[in-house]
């Protein structure tokens, strides 16, 4: 029983940026079909009872002093970039991506 | 800059002809010490790419942690919202593509945010109350800064490159959502530009933001639609983006309202989209389309442990909200005995602490309402800058009342001991000796300068022993006049009446 089908493949390379050739898309709609129902079988497991988790360890409120600590230099931050102007980082013209 | 091309019609037609719904996304930069996730510094104006650190520019295997002081932050603003606060709430992750965040997600909160379900009674010009539902205000990061090169505007549109500066990436920010608010009407621009107004007077009163607008502490995303009267169902919206000052919030709304009556008009659907305002041309243009179902695929964020609240917590908080604005205002209006308008000039003439501050320090309501509505904001007005920027203590003000009620000066001469002191020439008693500046109370001069004016006048001074008393204005002028102004008014026409021989 295939959750995930070649649309939905398709829809989320395009969300993440990434070029998919539509072989490709057929044999990842396959495999994560595989991933999905293997993990569908957890439900089975899990009564109503069993709230979602995304964090399983019972730990809350793990918060920082509002002291400010040691920065990158502006050297330091730019080092990895692959290019730079005027201490900052260039990027290409991008349309209104946000 | 691009100019507005759209039609749009009158504001008063297209307010008759639809009914307009509104919305407001309101980010709130805190003023905290450090980042949300991280110990760089939250600082504004810094040379680029300093205040970074590598949580802040999404280098592999770092870990961001919360900083517990912009959690108290958003606690406080939720309860001045009266909102509540959740028990546990969760940060996520909100994926997107941009360089404005080298992460390639901004951190947020999604499903549960930390205050919901809140409200805030906006008051407008007229004394009208009007309820705004909040819907949440949750926490998340500030993007980087992008500028964009190149091109002949400086806007993206032709640009070459982008050039980035992250120092206000993971700045902390609430971002405060407002339900659909029907029925403002004709005053919609109205309630628009006060509603920011209140959400900036209570961030800036509970300490937790500077509030500067035109530093970007606090921006507005203001959604509009239009619905014909009567339909229940909401019209198709659009979302003016980044409306940066309260004036162009109440404009931006404003123009959204007509041009989107002068599209419904044409039996055109209004695309959902969201919108540039722009200052110059105080219009708006499209930006990128935007569906409800823009799929960022938030997921929670596993780097961060849930933040749990208690009511001990909270309540803790709660007892170090300080008053709210709109109590106070009342509270002080009613101790001053001021009338609604002048309390409203008062308001808007940003004097209101000024004049709590200088009653505190020893004189009444009304002497303090003279000085910094008078005096002092013509003085700020000049000097384009606010009146309380000017130096003005309340203890000098104390001081010159002082030194009038005791009849040692008058009024007019109040304001040159004013500016001897803001000269640096000493205490008011101490510029009033050295500039002579002290009410010449002795009738000696005082007569001496009566008689001129009174030759000086002959055919006034033959009215006013014909019994025209009111002409004596005209005698009392020359005679401040030829004291510059160190005569006390009152007594001169006194002296001038009873050398005439005539009753007052």
């Amino acid at each position: 029983m295939a959750e995930i089908n070649r649309d939905d493949v398709a829809h989320l390379a395009r969300l993440a940026h990434i070029d998919m050739t539509d072989e490709e898309l057929d044999r990842m709609a396959g495999e994560l079909a595989v991933i999905v129902d293997s993990i569908k079988t957890v439900s089975e497991v899990a009564g109503d009872d069993v709230p979602a988790t995304s964090h399983p360890i019972p730990l809350s409120n793990v918060f920082r002093e509002d002291v400010v600590g040691e920065t990158l230099s502006n050297e330091e931050a730019l080092l990895g970039a692959p290019d730079n102007a005027d201490g900052r980082f260039k990027v290409p013209a991008i349309l209104d991506g946000e | 800059m691009t100019a507005g091309t759209d039609e749009v019609l009158s504001f008063d037609e297209a307010i008759e002809k639809y009914d307009p719904v509104l919305g407001f996304e309101v980010h709130v930069e805190l003023n905290t010490r450090t980042k949300m996730f991280s110990s760089a510094p939250n600082a504004f104006g810094d040379v680029p790419n300093t205040n970074v650190t590598p949580v802040d520019l999404g280098l592999p295997g770092v870990l961001p942690v919360v900083n517990g002081v912009a959690v108290e932050s958003a606690i406080k603003i939720g309860l001045a919202l009266n909102c509540s606060i959740a028990e546990k709430c969760y940060f996520a992750r909100k994926n997107y593509f941009y360089p404005d965040t080298p992460k390639n997600f901004q951190t947020s909160q999604f499903e549960d945010p930390i205050a919901y379900d809140g409200h805030i009674d906006i008051e407008l010009a007229d004394g009208t109350v009007f309820r705004v539902e909040i819907e949440r205000a949750h926490m998340e990061e500030d993007a980087g800064k992008l500028t964009h090169m190149g091109g002949s505007t400086g806007r993206i549109q032709g640009a070459e490159f982008s050039l980035v500066d992250y120092n206000r990436a993971g700045v902390p920010l609430i971002e405060i959502v407002t339900k659909p608010i029907e029925g403002a009407g004709a005053r919609a621009p109205e309630l628009a530009k006060a509603y920011v107004a209140a959400i900036r007077e209570i961030v800036k009163n509970l300490g937790v933001s500077d509030a500067r607008m035109e530093r970007g502490n606090v921006r507005c995303d203001a959604n509009v639609s239009l619905r014909p009267y009567g339909q229940e169902k909401f019209g198709t919206r659009t979302e003016t983006k980044n409306v940066n000052s309260l004036r162009a919030v109440e404009h931006a709304v404003r123009y959204e309202i007509q041009r989107h009556a002068a599209v419904l008009d044409t039996g055109t659907p209004i695309l959902q989209e969201t919108r540039h305002w722009h200052e110059d041309t105080r219009s708006t243009t499209s930006g990128r389309p935007k569906s409800d179902a823009d799929d960022y695929r938030y997921f929670p964020e596993p780097d961060l442990v849930p933040v749990v609240t208690n009511e001990a917590w909270i309540e803790k908080l709660r007892a170090e909200l300080p008053e709210p604005p709109a109590e106070r205002r009342k509270r002080l209006q009613a101790d001053w005995g001021y009338s609604d308008a002048e309390f409203r000039d008062v308001v808007n003439a940003g004097v209101m602490s000024s004049i709590e501050d200088t009653v505190a320090a020893g004189v009444s309501a009304a002497v303090a309402r003279k000085w910094w509505m008078g005096e002092i904001s013509r003085r700020a007005k000049l000097a384009d800058v606010e009146p309380a920027e000017l130096g003005v203590t309340p203890e000098l003000i104390v001081e010159l009342n002082a030194l009038i009620e005791s009849g040692k000066i008058n009024d007019k001469l109040s304001r040159d001991v004013l500016d001897g002191v803001l000269a640096g020439e000493g205490t008011p008693a101490e510029v009033v000796e050295k500039r002579g500046l002290a009410v010449v109370s002795d009738d000696g001069p005082l007569l001496e300068a009566i008689d001129g004016a009174l030759a000086a006048q002959p055919d006034v001074a033959d009215k006013i022993r014909g019994g025209k008393v009111q002409a004596v204005g005209a005698i009392v002028g020359g005679v401040m006049k030829a004291t510059r102004g160190q005569a006390d008014a009152g007594r001169v026409r006194e002296l001038i009446l009873q050398r005439l021989g005539v009753e007052g």
